[in-house]
């Protein structure tokens, strides 16, 4: 997958096939682009992080660091692939929330009843990811919109539910991949389930991106009447965006869930992370540009970020706010892109239809 | 908590909603939630902290309680008490109304349970005709004019509030108190005493001080210990802090710091795995009990030794505690002051004297104690409160189990 998914000018009205750009060789394309400071600040944060604690960079702690990053990265990657879309999905972080007190509730601590309940979770994510595409591609509500009515409906349902605060318990084998791994693992210790589960995740999303589903989605995030011309069913791909990233969140939540058991609190604000995680990806609000490895080196940022903090000892407290500077500046940043003289080279498609999506 | 997802942190998105949603989704039980950006801002240091009511509390602890060992719901504690004549109605069939500011969190939930049980007694003997209940969700406004409605309907032959903020909700308690119903109020204060009776446990300096003390007293001099706090602000979280504060500055414990969680099990695990990287952890510090299994499992998942541990009466954590045997203590903000309104207001329009200020006892989960609580509680959900004091209620036990 190359940095930069952007169709290559192509003669106006005409349809943009995504076509991969020609020019730079891939290390100057790694770096040059909206999602060459990520990777930048990825290695900056690390080697602070190494720099005031050596024993982080043991195999050992990285591993316990990736495994908690895990759930993050897989939720970037579900924000991913409707924000290259030309959407948003808000209501993730409370869609985990809502899946792990679901299984609480549903599990009250019987092993028997795991699997079961995993199979409950994974048709209402498939079911709210439906609802969320449908309503925004038939139904023509915005998504920012949409999503944040499902955010709101999942919370309050689940609220409803449960009186208040959740109940019930997880059972030891939900627990496992999110909490557990492959134990005396030579030189890492252990190699955790919840980073093996979300290494097949990004090389699924690395196969789709390059396969023609995935060329389509950008395309769509681009132009979409282009896209329309071009014989993609615009509505259907979106929709296969919001369910993937429903599917994601799902998983998500069996790994946080697993990770660190039930609170009612579980999920909060984990949308913005990763909304934050992807834009600092320099993927760009309002979709066609940035890459699914950017989206996930984004959410190894954060997660840096937030471990940096701690070892500085500076108070958590702080993360909110550091988080909203990152999106401003993130958004800041790509939406320069381009108008710089040295970026000349990739112009946009010409948004020559203005479509009356909306 | 949940309903903290808001609109408005969703269409702002940023920092300023992020913060104002950690502030709502406070999970802490027992809080007076104080809105002023001031006393916010100068939580972390000592201005919490007051050295007479501090000293009061401390003393509180060892006062032996009036009342029925056995129902401590009923106990109170150097209590001055009131006639309630001019309050006395005769005959039952009495409608009560009650505020709640929320259920927000479990030890809400399983109080108001409690709660509920309460009254289905008093219903079955007549006493009670209705029990009307209105949940702001943790939202001031709405408590106001929910206290408000009941003032205006004019059925309320009592009115139990459970404030969601101390200062903005004071004169709208002062306006109940007004239309001369009486008027109770429990678990978070208000700035005036115009309510027949207040009902509280002792309080945060009591509950820090036992956190803190039990580290102190089990912890090798120059041991380090990491204090787990839900969020800023509020204050008796606060109150908790600034006793945990005192009793540390005087000891040879190391603090590490403090980490606000917002009561978030994958934060808690989060920031204290990242402190066992840096170094020692041996004592954990909580200023409420959410998410303390997720705190053990991080030492445990990380192969490091068990911390000295101060959490809460939450069964999970209770039951983690019994299945590993490390050294333990849970302080507790007792559940069973949600009996104790219902039992008052029945008093109260029996004409029966009342304590003005009813502080109800605060009795720590030891050790000694902890096999007890255990079996009593066999039963119980992880998410539920050992000394929720409603064993001899009818609805027990399947009232607490299914909810």
């Amino acid at each position: 997958m190359t940095v930069d998914q952007a169709p290559a000018g192509p003669p106006p009205g005409a349809p943009t096939p995504p076509a991969e750009r020609p020019a730079a060789p891939p290390a100057l394309r790694f770096l040059g682009g909206a999602s060459g400071p990520v990777f930048v600040l990825l290695i900056l944060i690390f080697a602070g992080i190494f720099t005031l604690n050596p024993s982080f960079a043991e195999p050992p702690s990285m591993m316990f660091f990736l495994r908690q990053a895990a759930p993050l990265i897989v939720l970037a990657i579900g924000q991913y692939l409707v924000i290259v879309s030309g959407e948003f999905d808000l209501s993730v972080g409370a869609l985990v929330g809502a899946q792990v007190v679901i299984a609480a509730a549903l599990i009250d601590g019987e092993e028997a009843r795991t699997l079961p309940v995993l199979g409950v979770m994974l048709v209402f994510g498939l079911m709210v990811g439906l609802v969320n595409g449908l309503i925004t591609t038939l139904l023509k509500v915005p998504s920012i919109i949409t999503t944040l009515g499902t955010m709101l409906v999942l919370s309050g349902a689940i609220q409803l539910w449960t009186g208040g605060a959740p109940t019930g318990a997880l059972s030891e084998s939900f627990r496992v991949a999110g909490r557990f791994g492959i134990e005396d693992v030579p030189v890492l210790g252990q190699l955790p389930w919840a980073l093996l589960i979300l290494v097949a995740v990004a090389l699924a999303a690395l196969v789709l991106m390059r396969s023609s589903y995935g060329r389509t989605l950008v395309s769509v995030g681009d132009n979409e009447t282009a896209a329309a011309f071009a014989g993609a069913r615009v509505w259907l791909v979106r929709t296969g965006a919001f369910v993937l990233s429903a599917l994601l969140a799902t998983l998500a939540g069996v790994l946080i869930g697993g990770y660190a058991g039930v609170t009612a609190q579980v999920g909060d604000g984990l949308e913005f992370a990763a909304i934050t995680a992807v834009v600092l990806g320099g993927v760009v609000l309002g979709g066609g540009r940035g890459t699914v490895v950017a989206a996930m080196a984004g959410a190894l940022a954060v997660e840096g970020l937030f471990t940096l903090f701690n070892q500085l000892s500076l108070p958590s407290t702080i993360r909110p706010s550091v988080q909203g500077l990152i999106i401003i500046a993130a958004v800041a940043y790509a939406a320069r892109q381009g108008s710089l003289p040295w970026q000349r080279t990739r112009p946009r498609a010409p948004r020559t239809v203005q479509p009356t999506r909306r | 908590m949940r309903s903290a997802r808001t609109p408005l942190a969703a269409a702002a998105g940023l920092a300023a909603a992020a913060l104002m949603l950690a502030a709502c989704t406070t999970d802490a039980p027992t809080d007076t939630i104080d809105a002023s950006p001031e006393e916010s801002a100068a939580a972390s240091e000592g201005d919490w902290f007051d050295q007479a009511e501090y000293d009061r509390q401390l003393a509180q602890r060892d006062i032996e309680p009036e009342g029925p060992a056995d129902q401590p719901w009923l106990q109170a504690i150097e209590p001055e008490w009131v006639d309630t004549e001019e309050y006395a109605v005769e005959g039952g069939d009495h409608t009560v109304c009650f505020s709640n500011a929320s259920v927000s969190n479990p030890w809400r939930v399983t109080g108001f349970i409690t709660m509920q049980q309460q009254v289905a007694v008093y219903e079955e003997s007549g006493d009670i005709g209705e029990f009307r209940v209105s949940d702001a969700g943790d939202d001031d406004n709405q408590q106001i004019s929910d206290i408000q409605a009941f003032v205006e309907s004019g059925d309320c032959a009592a009115i139990i509030i459970s404030p969601s903020t101390t200062a903005t909700l004071t004169p709208a308690v002062e306006a109940a108190c007004d239309s001369g119903v009486p008027v109770i109020v429990f678990d978070r204060g208000v700035n005036t005493d115009c309510a027949v009776t207040f009902i509280h446990p002792i309080g945060g300096y009591a509950y820090g001080a036992d956190a803190a003390e039990f580290l102190v007293d089990n912890l090798e001099p120059g041991s380090t210990v990491l204090a787990l706090r839900i969020l800023p602000g509020v204050d008796v979280l606060e109150h908790r802090w600034a006793a945990a504060q005192q009793i540390f500055g005087a000891s040879e414990l190391e603090v590490l710091g403090f980490e606000f969680t917002g009561g978030d099990a994958a934060q808690i695990r989060d920031t204290v795995e990242q402190y066992l990287q840096r170094g020692e952890v041996d004592g954990i510090w909580m200023d409420a009990g959410d998410g303390a299994v997720a705190a053990v499992e991080a030492f445990e998942d990380t192969g490091n030794p068990y911390p000295v541990f101060a959490g809460e009466d939450e069964l999970g954590f209770l039951r983690k505690w019994e299945e590993t045997g490390m050294t333990a203590i849970a302080p507790v903000y007792s559940n069973f002051q949600w009996r104790t309104p219902i039992v008052a207001a029945m008093r109260i329009l029996d004409g029966e004297q009342v304590p003005s200020e009813w502080v109800l006892p605060q009795e720590p989960v030891t050790e000694e104690t902890l096999p007890d609580y255990l079996e009593r509680n066999a039963d119980m959900p992880s998410l539920h409160y050992a000394q929720f004091g409603g064993e001899d209620l009818p609805g027990y036990p399947e009232a607490w189990q299914d909810r």
